[in-house]
């Protein structure tokens, strides 16, 4: 059993002996700063016209490479909003999918059908995507655990059988629907203008870490976190453990439709396969690849994720791959081999993901150079 | 009423393999809690193996006995991997169920995409003897033998399971393992052996339901497993986690329900009317029909 942490009583910090703290390196010093320079690359990233061949085909500022890095940018940001209920809140959500189709879907039809513009199509998919995750998972939350896992389930099936079956002619069905374009601002049309939407993609990735970073900065978010590591003693603390979950579920739902809008405009329309339990189990493996529960390890497994599952198709077909015998060739050339293998290894030996490496990598640097101070 | 029959016998037949599917799950799931996402891929390697074993394994055939023996074929293939991925994958993580769900994911992305890689996403023919093809004639209605087939396989797989649980040894250890597993090990039992077998047993079930579907459907595709899983969750969530005959219950009413609602209503409609009828099964009765328990 843990002590439980309360505000009140707040006891004096024991003095802790100067060779215990962390002295901080110069690596140390730097860290903090890492989002910072990382967010300084991704918007200079545009301007470049640097070629780096085998990780992009064209320049960086090529149209073709800008919409992937905007793909993976978005996924990023799904993947941390599908943190909030995995990692932070302890949530096994099997439908998330169906919160971002929503976003996808909605936009789309509202510009494409309802002729709606843009700045009206997207804020009414995105609150109908958030009221729509408020509803369903105040039904869902009703149970919990494995049970919770199989009802957000089915209502994404539900969702997924509506596109495809494409009742009252709406979704375009297996076809999918592509956006119309006079629906947009001239900005966000045409090849040339690609770098708008990697803009709109780093600026909805920007606002999901920032709203994910405060909320479990919160006293909302502690609680949260005390629901994932044990529900009963918050329900013993008099707090109402459902109403804090649907508060989780309800704002990721939001994120994840406003994710949708955004690859909406970005691949220029929607298609089916967004709705399939299969984009749920991808976001599963981009949080547990990162690194559940931390800040930048949901982030950094989404856009690995997106751009492993766009290139592997390239690497599988390349002249190297191809020289390989027939049967390793083959399940190379199949992206979800390549990443559920990796995922598998993950668990067993990177239980922590991405976001763990780091520590351990240091951890064993640490003991293999010779006469250092021994961590206890 | 030619329509009425024809409907309850293909809706059992639907049942039938939802029931096969599903019984493996909610044993697995009642005993170990482990959710198997790679069930799924149990059922297409079983129809895979039994594809390839039609055309490429001396003795067997398309037709006549020779099917019999790539039926079996594709089971015992089928049952291998199931223990295989008992021993190497879950064993080592067991009471940590949210590590192996998230193993059996990975495992269900990747072996789907494997399949898919050795034999390509379309559908492929399937082999099957030519009575499976034709239809028979009962109360005027004309129904399709392959359909006979599953129900029968399905009746078959129920009755043996329920006979297992219940006259003999291991049959016994496993019940008492879904009311109470910490009891069990403390008599001094190894329960790990019956999650082996009860694996094994699932894994034999879903690949004798990919065989059979594949002959019903007429096709076999690396994706198959995928979309039978979700409504064979939903049955086992319906019926009860552990229990097979909540299992066969539920299937009925799902098989039933989805069969008449598609063929009175639009189509797809069938499927939405079973998610409905999961959520008010769990907002009234939220552990199934039979609740946790295997009742033999």
């Amino acid at each position: 059993m843990t002590e439980v942490k309360s505000p009140e009583v707040s006891a004096p910090p024991a003095a802790v002996p100067d060779e215990l703290t962390e002295q901080p390196g110069r690596w140390g010093r730097l860290r903090p700063f890492l989002p910072l320079v990382a967010l300084v690359v991704a918007l200079i990233l545009p301007y470049s016209t640097l070629h780096l061949p085998g990780i992009f085909e064209g320049a960086l500022n090529s149209p073709g490479t800008l919409q992937l890095l905007a793909v993976c940018l978005v996924f990023g940001g799904l993947a941390a909003g599908y943190d909030l209920l995995f990692g932070r809140t302890g949530m096994l959500s099997f439908g998330h999918a169906l919160y971002f189709a929503a976003g996808v879907y909605g936009t789309d039809i509202l510009i494409t059908r309802a002729g709606l513009p843009l700045w009206q199509a997207a804020p009414l998919a995105i609150v109908g995507g958030t009221i729509l995750a408020g509803l369903l998972g105040a039904v869902a939350l009703r149970t919990v655990g494995i049970a919770f896992a199989m009802v957000t389930l089915a209502f994404a099936q539900v969702g997924a059988i509506l596109v495809a079956r494409d009742f009252g002619g709406l979704t375009g069905g297996e076809e999918g629907l592509p956006l119309d374009v006079a629906g947009l601002p001239d900005g966000l049309v045409g090849v040339t203008n690609t770098v708008n939407l990697y803009w709109l993609a780093l600026a909805y990735l920007v606002v999901v870490v920032f709203v994910v970073h405060r909320v479990s900065g919160s006293p909302t978010g502690r609680v949260l976190a005390g629901l994932r590591d044990d529900e009963r003693r918050i329900g013993v603390l008099g707090l109402d453990p459902y109403r804090f979950k649907l508060v989780a579920f309800t704002l990721a739902g939001g994120l994840a439709a406003a994710g949708g809008a955004v690859y909406c405009l970005i691949v220029g329309g929607a298609s089916p396969h967004i709705t399939s339990s299969e984009l749920t189990l991808s976001l599963l493996v981009m949080v547990v690849l990162g690194g559940p529960g931390t800040r930048w390890g949901p982030v950094l497994g989404g856009i690995l994720y997106m751009y492993l599952d766009h290139r592997l198709v390239s690497f599988g077909t390349s002249d190297a791959v191809n020289a390989l015998p027939a049967f390793l060739s083959r399940p190379l050339s199949q992206p979800l081999f390549v990443l559920g293998t990796v995922f598998i290894l993950a668990v067993y030996f990177f239980p922590g993901g991405l976001a763990s490496l780091a520590p351990r990598l240091a951890l064993l640097r640490d003991s293999l150079r010779p006469g250092s101070r021994q961590r206890g | 009423m030619d329509a009425i029959i024809l409907l309850t016998l293909t809706g059992l037949g639907l049942a039938a393999l939802y029931f096969l599917v599903a019984s493996g799950l909610s044993l697995v799931f009642g005993l170990a809690d482990v959710l198997n996402f790679a069930h799924g891929l149990f059922l297409g390697v079983g129809a895979y193996a039994t594809w390839w074993a039609a055309g490429n394994l001396p003795g067997a055939g398309p037709d006549g006995l020779g099917f019999v023996v790539a039926v079996a074929f594709g089971v015992a293939a089928g049952t291998l991997m199931a223990v295989l991925v008992e021993l190497v994958l879950i064993r080592p993580l067991y009471s940590r169920t949210i590590e192996q769900v998230l193993v059996t994911v990975g495992l269900s992305l990747a072996g789907v995409a494997l399949l898919q890689a050795t034999w390509g996403a379309d559908a492929r023919p399937f082999p099957r003897p030519a009575w499976t093809r034709e239809v028979t004639s009962i109360f005027g209605a004309q129904v399709p033998n392959g359909g006979l087939l599953l129900i029968v396989a399905a009746a078959l797989v129920l009755g043996a399971i329920l006979a297992f649980l219940r006259w003999t040894r291991y049959g016994l250890i496993i019940r008492a393992g879904v009311e109470n597993r910490e009891m069990v090990t403390a008599l001094g039992i190894d329960v790990r052996k019956a999650f082996t077998l009860v694996f094994a047993i699932g894994g034999a079930a879903a690949a004798l339901a990919g065989a059979l579907g594949s002959v019903y459907f007429g096709t076999v595709s690396p994706q198959q497993g995928g979309s039978l899983l979700i409504f064979a969750f939903i049955v086992v969530v319906i019926g009860g986690m552990g229990s097979v005959v909540g299992s066969a219950y539920a299937a009925v009413a799902v098989g039933l329900l989805q069969q008449f609602v598609n063929y009175y209503g639009t189509s797809g409609l069938g499927d939405i009317c079973v998610v409905a009828l999961l959520a008010v099964v769990l907002l009234l009765r939220p552990q199934g029909i039979a609740g946790k328990a295997v009742t033999a």
